[in-house]
């Protein structure tokens, strides 16, 4: 555990007000997307978790952790492939209409 | 040279999230930034690994790979209708992971644990105590395995914020007097009641407010972690996602026209007493899907209004069909999405897309609200009390003040609807009993099944126009008692 310093008070701040405002500009559209990638984002505390299930100091300590490290793994690896997933399916234009629109119409 | 290295890729890291959350910004760049913050996560993961403390590895294996073929199962496997339930329980994995650092943490330095550090460390696993409950509640409301209506009973807001009180108590005397370990427990355990007690009075049609706003804590928890073990990507990376819920939820509750508190301890839904009935008769046109199909048949533009009882009868893909049919009859064919239809924020562009749905036809309120006066149909699918006129003049309505879609402004309002059940809120709907609306009851699906197949019918046999059915008129009675369902 180190100490803390007025400087990492600093960077929570400073970051916070970039965060707002970047995620200010996220259209209504994507704010499932965005929920789910910052889910993903804050899955980070797995690398908290990895020094805590890997530092060797004790059977409940390396227990906690590595339930630690599933737990943020899932977040990390499932909410990166859903966002994906979901963001594959935005598209301009239905892919019916741009066949349509290239060979005529054709009975759906 | 190491930590120099570490530091760089933990740097590297928190820029590549920066510009991954801003590559959201626009559908077309989305994906991209998505890539930029995956990048991002493994340099900092491949740093921690490369860093002295890590001397046993065989364990981290072990977590990683269960970790990654759970995540992997869920982010494949889990239909699009589930996303809800999806998003809520993630955020009880971040948290839990949060806590249980929290609490190693603790264990490996506590005599030696100043009041600055036991400070983040509290926040900590308060944070993340609360909201590994209230998440697991949020899931178990989504998915149905607790009722979704608001659960109350007598002085719970008491309770709950006595409980808060109480656990902020405790905080205060750890910062001075760390070495307590029974009451660091008894403040966890203290968190994880107050997570059930605050996700217990919401209300299904609440849950956008409350998904964002323990995405919020969830954030803040990685970020009190990140204060804990000394490392700053991790606040930055907290503090952003902190910054994405707490701009969400301020959203949603501002499109309900609601505060966070009115939110959290009103209860909506649950403690509103029974309506009066009034005595009079009041009617509704009850019209087939056929007369609904000859309606939409004539129709030059229509405005298709979604809600979550879209998501409940699995109907955005026979939406997608009649909205490409309509297209291809030559109608002008969109979409207007509420911010707060569905459970969570986004709900419906995301069932959208999945049908197809190119995202140029979805519309915000603004964009769209001063079209509908100008539109022939409106087509209201599960949707209640975000079209509700009641919002806009009704002052004594719980709905007075939230900004409406102006659906009844439309030359014809149809609406398809289960029964006519009120709304979330439980305040009766006037649009259904105007002379302009067609109410068409039945599934959703069925009904835009049944209407999809009439219309194609109507293009097969040109010449052959459906004929009008006379409308069945239905006497039913004029306020019928709140419901907590489905709006």
């Amino acid at each position: 555990m180190s100490t803390i310093s007025i400087e990492s008070l600093y960077i929570l701040v400073l970051a916070g007000f970039v965060g707002y405002e970047v995620i200010r500009h996220v259209p209504p559209l994507l704010h499932t997307p965005l929920m789910s990638a910052t889910n993903a984002i804050s899955g980070i505390s797995l690398v908290g978790a990895l020094v805590a299930a890997g530092s060797n100091s004790g059977v409940v300590a390396t227990v906690l952790g590595v339930i630690a490290v599933t737990a943020a793994t899932i977040n990390v690896v499932g909410g990166f492939m859903i966002t994906d997933r979901m963001l594959k399916m935005f598209h301009r234009e239905a892919p019916e209409n741009q066949r349509q629109r290239a060979g005529g119409a054709k009975q759906p | 040279m190491k930590t120099y290295l570490l530091d760089g890729c933990y740097l590297a890291a928190a820029v590549l999230f920066i510009l991954g959350l801003k590559g959201l910004n626009a559908p077309a760049t989305a994906r991209r930034g998505l890539v930029f913050a995956e990048v991002g996560m493994l340099l900092a993961v491949i740093g921690t690994l490369l860093h002295g403390d890590i001397v046993q590895f065989q364990w981290i294996l072990v977590g990683v790979v269960i970790g990654s073929a759970i995540g992997a199962a869920m982010a494949i496997f889990m239909p699009m209708t589930a996303m809800p339930q999806r998003i809520a329980i993630s955020h009880a994995f971040g948290a839990l992971a949060a806590t249980l650092v929290g609490i190693i943490t603790y264990f490996e330095h506590v005599p030696r644990i100043g009041g600055i550090e036991m400070t983040a460390l509290g926040f900590e696993v308060l944070l993340g105590s609360l909201t590994v409950t209230g998440s697991l509640m949020a899931f178990s409301k989504l998915q149905e395995l607790l009722p979704s209506a608001p659960t109350t009973f007598r002085f719970q807001n008491f309770l709950t914020i006595g409980l808060l009180v109480v656990a902020l108590g405790m905080f205060g005397y750890l910062i001075f007097h760390p070495a307590a370990g029974p009451l660091f427990f008894a403040m966890i355990a203290a968190g994880l009641l107050i997570g059930v007690l605050l996700v217990l009075p919401i209300g299904g049609a609440d849950m956008p407010v409350v998904l964002a706003l323990l995405n919020s804590y969830a954030g803040l928890a990685s970020a009190a972690t990140g204060f804990v073990i000394g490392n700053n990507v991790l606040i930055v990376a907290g503090a952003l996602d902190g910054a994405s819920g707490f701009f969400l939820s301020m959203m949603m509750s501002r499109a309900m026209n609601r505060s966070f508190t009115n939110v959290l301890f009103g209860a909506v839904g649950a403690t509103r007493p029974q309506q009066q009935a009034t005595g009079e008769e009041r009617t509704v046109i009850r019209y087939t899907p056929e007369d609904a199909a000859y309606m939409l048949e004539q129709a030059q533009s229509v405005i298709i209004v979604p809600g979550y009882g879209m998501a409940v009868a699995q109907a955005q893909h026979a939406i997608a069909e009649l909205a490409t049919l309509l297209i291809q009859r030559g109608a002008q064919v969109r979409f207007a999405i509420h911010p707060v239809a569905g459970r969570m924020p986004g709900h419906m562009n995301v069932l959208l897309a999945e049908a197809n749905v190119p995202y140029d036809l979805l519309c915000e309120p603004d964009q769209i609200n001063d079209d509908f006066q100008t539109t022939d149909v409106a087509l209201i699918v599960g949707a209640n009390d975000v079209v509700n006129p009641a919002a806009r003049d009704k002052r004594d309505s719980p709905l007075y003040g939230m900004p409406i879609l102006n659906a009844d402004q439309a030359r014809t309002v149809m609406v398809l609807k289960r029964s006519l059940r009120p709304g979330f809120a439980g305040e009766d709907n006037e649009l259904f009993y105007e002379q302009k609306t067609m109410m068409v009851f039945g599934d959703a699906k069925a009904t835009l099944t049944a209407l999809n197949q009439l219309l194609k019918q109507v293009k097969a046999s040109v010449g052959r126009n459906l004929a009008p059915q006379p409308p069945i008129q239905e006497a039913i009675p004029a306020v019928s008692a709140p419901s907590h369902g489905k709006p």
